[in-house]
């Protein structure tokens, strides 16, 4: 008879001996590194262009983001339709994006079509123009979307956050705001072209089922051009932590809900902490089964969800607790996660608790190598970042090995009440 | 090409294996056949409320998520008005962990009062961060009422309002359950790196005690043919004006589904589509619209969408959508924009398919629709479509006594 109270045995994932399948590496004759995950059965691949033309390049606000976006809006030889027209016709897809140090432009295709999509990728990194009509369209829906997203607290929390955390002259700080939209210019934005990305230092990540002269066409769409012809100087950004650290800001006098982030500063990937408090933040919120979404939202109700994560950048990293909850229950969920931690910093998790989390987080890592994408992007990451495939493997060891105790040093050490910001918009 | 193998089992469970060796993980996907149009009109937002029940505790096991993340798993699952899906994903090695914890909630929920508490709290949470919070969050409860006059299409997967979900009682959840979670009501589909007889005894072991409910006859009314225009102009606290437009247009299952869903893709998907460039860049009378659909087990909603520029009045922007559409249903569409749409059909299959998730949905979904195999004959029916279909569907779906516009106004209400 089937005894249904029982569960049926389990393999401890922490049993898994999981390896990163390595990459691929070329380098074009003009010193621009590919790196390549031959992998996949569908006939599909992925291309990124990685350039270090995110705003922690830019003097003026929205510089970077304004150029990232309308790199692909004409040429001398194409009008934005066209641009477009070409890869929507053979199905493929090219978006861009623009982070703080980085900027990218992303291609999926059909691995048959890549042959005749390079070149015209090629033509927005050598000839793109930034037509003036584009650049104030750009603008016009700019600010519209603005007055719109300006409506939701959630996103006003996340710029208040930030702010407050890095100042708003810190790139990690800063945000879109009505004024540095309409100063942008055309020229500003063709220079930012000019020296990040027509001359700037590029990657390339390419991941899916490659076709087999993949080098010979990206060699000879981009291995002539004089990317890495200026390297960016350093430059260093000194963050203006805000002194006051309790905020309530009143954004939607009827709304229903409040938005709430709760954040501090944490060092960055490099940091031996790092390891262990990935660990503790999958305990205190970093998924679904975490203490902070079994306490605020499964017993109490407060809220839909509620997680905490780490926002990491290459520089410095923060580390935040992001919630939207029922405005009468605002300051009581803010309550709850204080208790959290301090649960956290005075009592030892118990093992069957800590193995709950490295299974979940083992199993994570392991659906996650499922497929070249996800493979890239976890190359990509140890790559952007300056570190080595030696991050992979210290991650794996800390999930398996680390102790309640040294959890609980950790938690002692950053779950500190007096070192979060905290706020409240409503 | 997808592989799979099929059987059912005596309570009339339907089983499919899609076998894939190449990934350490495999996929347990329970689809059940009951979505918000199963529900009584003034019980709305039950089969929504149920994706969190099923959470929260089942017959023999209180954890379901504690559980499944011990054995190093992940899950998720989403409800809309004709179905709703479960599907986690776990290494293999742990697979009858999955096939313990779907059995046990489909044997019998825990109908736990605390449970029912906090997830109808959490529901009203979701409701309020998704619709009433947000600004426009209100317009697909308008569009629904306007659209549909009898099919209980006519309220959103949350619920037509917050009292529903509020007043649902421990007794209305149990019946709702009963009626609907039966293995006779569901699809199995087990997918990854596994074989097709482990899979089978696991199911009998698993699932084959679970005795079979009473067949649940739906019996829904369907919308009459519409014979004239139906409009609403409304102002709300938002910062711009929003237009909104839709269609009725044929079931999924209807043979003329592909030609409507390449009609979308002309007009509205991507940055070289016709709305977009008319609308957007040309004339820029929109700051982004979106042409899409709702592609429902019954007959569903063809929509334009989209902000107007600052200063462009409804009636403006309404107007120069007509005419877009007026041009387009007497001249059709070009071989080489045939070609594109269909282009992008292919690759938008191939990258779902990459994933065994995914591939396991769409094997449950095909076989709910009738026939898994759907799913490897699906591209073959898009490259069928020919450029008069096209003209002919335009013609039939963007006639004025057909539509539904609504005005969505910036302004104090």
């Amino acid at each position: 008879m089937l005894n249904r109270k029982i569960a049926p045995p389990i393999k401890d994932a922490v049993e898994f001996e999981l390896s990163l399948k390595p990459y691929d590496k070329y380098v074009l004759k003009n010193g621009v590194e590919v790196y390549a995950v031959n992998a996949g059965a569908e006939e599909v691949i992925k291309v990124e262009w990685v350039f270090w033309g995110g705003n922690w390049y830019e003097e003026k606000n929205m510089v970077a983001s304004a150029t990232n976006f309308l790199l692909k809006n004409g040429t001398s030889k194409k009008n934005a339709f066209e641009v477009n027209e070409h890869f929507d016709y053979y199905g493929a897809s090219l978006s861009r994006a623009c982070y703080n140090e980085t900027s990218a432009i992303n291609l999926h295709s059909l691995t048959k079509h890549l042959g005749v999509l390079l070149p015209v990728v090629r033509e927005l990194l050598t000839d793109a123009i930034f037509p003036d009509d584009e650049l104030q369209l750009f603008k016009q829906n700019s600010k519209q979307r603005l007055e719109v997203n300006l409506k939701k607290n959630d996103f006003v929390a996340n710029r208040l956050i930030d702010e407050y955390l890095f100042g708003f002259d810190h790139p990690y700080g800063r945000y879109s705001r009505f004024e540095d939209l309409a100063a942008l210019s055309r020229e500003e934005i063709i220079a930012f072209y000019e020296k990040y990305y027509k001359k700037g230092k590029c990657i390339v990540f390419v991941a899916g089922k490659l076709p087999a002269n993949l080098y010979e066409l990206m060699e000879g769409n981009f291995g002539d051009l004089p990317l890495h012809a200026t390297q960016p100087d350093p430059i260093i950004h000194k963050a203006y932590s805000a002194v006051e650290k309790k905020y309530r800001v009143s954004n939607d006098p009827g709304g229903v809900q409040g938005a709430i982030r709760i954040a501090r500063h944490f060092p960055n990937r490099h940091h031996p902490d790092f390891y262990g408090v990935q660990v503790l933040n999958a305990l205190f919120g970093g998924f679904f089964g975490a203490r902070l979404m079994n306490n605020i939202r499964e017993d109490k109700g407060y809220t839909y969800g509620i997680y905490s994560y780490l926002q990491n950048h290459i520089h410095q990293s923060a580390w935040l607790v992001s919630t939207e909850a029922g405005r009468d229950v605002c300051e009581a969920t803010i309550a709850e996660v204080y208790k959290e931690m301090e649960l956290l910093r005075t009592e030892l998790v118990d093992e069957e608790e800590l193995l709950l989390v490295r299974n979940y987080l083992m199993g994570t890592i392991l659906g996650d190598l499922d497929g070249p994408f996800h493979i890239i992007g976890r190359w990509k990451n140890i790559i952007l970042n300056g570190l080595t495939e030696d991050f992979f493997y210290q991650t794996i060891q800390t999930i398996k090995h680390i102790s309640a105790k040294e959890l609980q040093v950790l938690a002692n050490k950053y779950l500190v009440p007096e070192d979060f910001y905290e706020l409240v918009v409503v | 090409m997808i592989h799979f193998s099929r059987f059912v089992l005596s309570n009339g469970l339907r089983v499919l294996v899609h076998e894939d060796a190449s990934t350490p993980m495999a996929v347990v996907n329970v689809l059940y056949d009951v979505g918000a149009r199963d529900e009584d009109p003034s019980r709305t937002g039950f089969a929504h409320l149920f994706e969190h029940l099923m959470f929260g505790g089942s017959i023999n096991i209180p954890e379901y998520d504690d559980e499944l993340q011990k054995a190093g798993g992940e899950n998720n699952a989403y409800t809309t008005n004709d179905l709703t899906n479960y599907y986690c994903q776990l290494p293999t090695a742990n697979i009858e962990t999955a096939f313990w914890l779907e059995s046990d909630r489909m044997l019998s929920l825990a109908f736990s009062k605390k449970s029912l508490e906090v997830q109808r709290k959490v529901v009203c949470e979701e409701f309020k961060e998704h619709y009433i919070n947000k600004p426009y969050g209100d317009v697909w409860f308008k569009m629904r009422e306007m659209a549909y006059e009898r099919h209980p299409y006519r309220w959103m997967t949350i619920g037509k309002e917050l009292s529903h979900i509020e007043n649902a009682s421990l007794n209305d959840v149990k019946s709702f359950f009963f009626k609907h979670y039966t293995p006779n009501n569901a699809i199995l589909v087990v997918a990854g790196n596994i074989v097709a007889e482990q899979v089978y005894e696991l199911s009998e072991k698993w699932f084959g005690s679970i005795p079979a409910g009473i067949k649940y006859e739906r019996n829904i009314v369907q919308e009459v043919s519409q014979d004239a225009p139906v409009r609403m102009d409304i102002t709300a606290d938002v910062p711009v004006d929003a237009f909104l437009k839709t269609w009725h247009m044929p079931s999924r299952m209807d043979p003329r589904y592909y030609a409507v869903d390449l009609i979308t893709d002309i007009l509205g998907s991507g940055a070289s589509s016709r709305l977009y460039q008319a609308m957007v860049k040309e004339q820029q009378l929109f700051t982004n619209i979106d042409c899409y659909h709702y592609g429902s087990t019954d007959a569903g909603l063809i929509c334009i969408d989209g902000k107007l520029v600052k200063g462009v009045s409804p009636e403006a922007a309404e107007a120069a959508v007509n005419q877009l559409l007026d041009l387009f249903k007497a001249e059709g569409v070009s071989v080489s924009e045939l070609e594109k749409v269909k282009n992008k059909t292919e690759s938008t299959m191939a990258f779902e398919d990459m994933s065994v998730m995914n591939r396991a949905a769409s094997l449950a979904y095909y076989e709910l629709l009738g026939d898994a195999n759907l799913m490897n004959t699906e591209l073959s029916k898009y490259h069928e479509v020919s450029a008069d279909e096209i003209l002919r569907e335009s013609r039939i779906i963007f006639n004025e006594n057909n539509s539904h516009t609504l005005y969505y106004r910036a302004g104090k209400k």
